[in-house]
């Protein structure tokens, strides 16, 4: 499995006790991962990292075998997109200025909108389905149009490797499930690599290749969903107890968080409810 | 209110130009140059547009051409230029901290160059009987560095107090508003110690007065937009990308810091020049980027359109104090005149906006 980023012994803070420790991942090429873990695990501040918005203490991120930080910040840009947790936009900002944006890196004070920008640019809107918005303002948009046109915007910065912080965040099932089968529809038709946080474990299951589990700044275990989500790393690392099991359809994991007045039809209506 | 935009590609260069904000910058360079002929036209000796122009031309009679270059043409001059510099210097800042109540006179950077220029009006000794003016080496060098020093220390402190891994609108803005009434504690206190007549030349200075403006005072400004215009126009990009949050401005390859600083360095330049020139002109910076972003209808106040609506706000507001007005008011009041009214209203909006 080749990986043109990694992560190597990084040790990440804010000033004070460091949140990730001493942490070694590779993002494996063409392939869907996710980060997971409980809230202030560090994963956000990982993928931060991954995308140099953080610098690590001590320990390297690698891309395409060099070191990030020996790189310039926009010729990164052009091999590896973020979309940060909760982004916001100005008001008035319409769709396509904003997805327009997108080609930042590609452009120069007199090369501002080439005929390979607006074709990019299309591509990006009708890939996401958001040709239709286009003329719209950002803010008058619902919950999971807007996270669709700001990944279209970073799929219009063309690279391979595009890092998502949470993109489902405040987002109804409907439209979590609409962004990820997006996100894995990029990920098999465009072959981009994608590396993502996501909280709902359920999800993540369904919609990677590669689940890494992170615990108080250190990589608990990754692998396939099937080899990850156990009862065990469920209490190990959420405290909470829970049941796994398999979609009928899929034959993915799916986890059932158990109340400590175990509850059987409570169990039986959620799984109903993800299954369908 | 959808705005449209044009792409225009010539050989490997290309721009999207957006149409609304063309048509809006357009019109208001139609508009400044009427303004200004009034502007010329109107005062003590009134003369025929025709003539005016005429003049202006390189025609007209000796009488004529003495009133119009050697009198007034530097006045509007100054006017013009004043009200592009302020203007862009709003629309600068006003998108460096996403946020409308970024502008250097609510940030305290005018007040800061205040500090400097009545420093040098007040402790230079110079008595300014000519309505508030150092003259000859003081005022086109002296003032113009002491009003730039006095506003770059200000962004400079306002920068370094509002850091907190990065910068946050609110923050600068919050922080602003406190230096701003430090400062202004400063000017009232070197009032206090200055001789009378450099404390009334002072005092009528600080009020942003426009009249007896000579070439000397056109000078500085001409270079600092000169310089400073295509500075701004190369941030464009970056401020764009900006507008979109810190994280996403560096995901998309821009230099944060360096854009930043180069933003802030741009406006308070402007800033400084034009306030050297005639005082602080209370609210020029502060409504025209917002107004001009209400004309052109984008997500942010645009440079080019600021910089012309802010040319016409002066120009008219010095024709409106020579001719309209009976008595003699400084150019500053009819500004604040129109701006405080537009600050309460903005406030109450997004006030609202937040309950709702």
């Amino acid at each position: 499995m080749t990986s043109r980023l990694h992560a190597q012994d990084v040790t990440v803070g804010y000033g004070g006790a460091p949140v990730v420790h001493d942490l070694t991942v590779e993002i494996p090429d063409g392939q869907v991962t996710t980060i997971v873990g409980p809230n202030g695990c560090g994963k956000s501040t990982l993928l931060r990292t991954l995308a140099r918005l953080l610098a690590p203490t001590s320990g390297r991120v690698v891309l395409d075998g060099t070191p990030i930080t020996s790189l310039g910040t926009r010729d990164i840009a052009t091999r590896l997109s973020l979309l940060p947790q909760s982004p916001v936009a100005p008001e008035g900002l319409l769709v396509r200025d904003l997805v327009g944006r997108g080609r930042h890196p590609h452009q120069r004070w007199f090369a501002q909108w080439s005929h390979q920008d607006e074709e990019v640019v299309e591509a990006a809107l009708a890939m996401t389905d958001t040709t239709d918005l286009r003329d719209r303002p950002l803010d008058q948009l619902s919950g999971g149009q807007r996270q669709r046109a700001w990944i279209a915007m970073t799929l219009a910065q063309d690279t391979d490797l595009m890092l998502l912080d949470e993109p489902t965040t405040y987002l109804d099932l409907a439209h979590q499930v609409e962004v990820l089968e997006l996100v894995c529809r990029l990920n098999r038709e465009r072959s981009r690599t994608v590396a993502m946080v996501l909280h709902d474990l359920n999800l993540a299951a369904r919609y990677s290749d590669l689940v890494v589990v992170m615990h108080e700044g250190r990589i608990v275990t990754q692998g396939t969903p099937a080899d990850v989500f156990t009862a065990g790393l469920i209490l190990d690392v959420f405290s909470l107890e829970a049941e796994i099991l398999e979609d009928p359809r899929t034959g993915l994991p799916i986890v059932v968080p158990l109340s400590s007045s175990a509850n059987p039809v409570a169990a039986v209506v959620s799984t109903s409810a993800l299954a369908g | 209110m959808t705005t449209l935009s044009a792409p225009l590609r010539v050989g490997p260069a290309s721009w999207l130009v957006p149409l609304r904000a063309g048509l809006v910058t357009v019109a208001s360079v139609v508009l400044l140059v009427f303004l200004a002929v009034l502007d010329l036209a109107f005062g003590d000796f009134e003369m025929p547009l025709g003539t005016v122009v005429q003049t202006l031309l390189g025609g007209g009679d000796p009488a004529s051409a003495f009133i119009v270059h050697g009198l007034r043409l530097p006045q509007t001059t100054v006017a013009l230029l004043t009200g592009a510099a302020l203007g862009l210097a709003g629309a600068l800042t006003q998108t460096f901290a996403r946020n409308p109540l970024a502008s250097p006179d609510i940030l305290g950077v005018t007040d800061g160059a205040a500090v400097g220029a009545v420093s040098v009006i007040v402790l230079s000794g110079a008595t300014g009987y000519g309505g508030g003016l150092v003259s000859g080496t003081l005022q086109s060098v002296g003032l113009p560095l002491a009003a730039f020093a006095g506003g770059l220390l200000t962004a400079t402190a306002l920068y370094i107090l509002s850091w907190r891994r990065g910068i946050d609108g609110q923050r600068l803005v919050l922080v602003g508003i406190g230096i701003g009434a430090a400062l202004m504690a400063m000017v009232s206190w070197l009032l206090v110690e200055a001789r009378i007549q450099d404390a009334a030349s002072a005092q009528v200075w600080l009020t942003g007065s426009l009249s007896a403006r000579g070439w000397d005072h056109a000078r500085p400004l001409l270079l600092a937009l000169v310089l400073l215009v295509p500075l701004a126009l190369l941030l464009v990009r970056h401020l764009n990308a900006l507008q979109l949050g810190d994280d996403n401005a560096r995901g998309l390859g821009t230099r944060l810091q360096t854009t930043q600083l180069l933003t802030l360095v741009a406006a308070v330049g402007l800033t400084s020049v034009a306030v050297s020139a005639v005082g602080p002109l209370e609210f020029v910076a502060f409504v025209v980027p917002q107004v001009a972003l209400r004309l052109t209808g984008g997500s942010r106040p645009p440079l080019l359109a600021s910089m012309t609506c802010g040319a016409c706000l002066v120009v008219g507001a010095d024709l409106l104090t020579r001719v309209v007005i009976p008595f003699a008011v400084p150019a500053g009041l009819v500004t604040a005149a129109v701006g405080a009214p537009y600050l309460i209203w903005l406030l109450l909006r997004s006030n609202r906006k937040v309950t709702a």
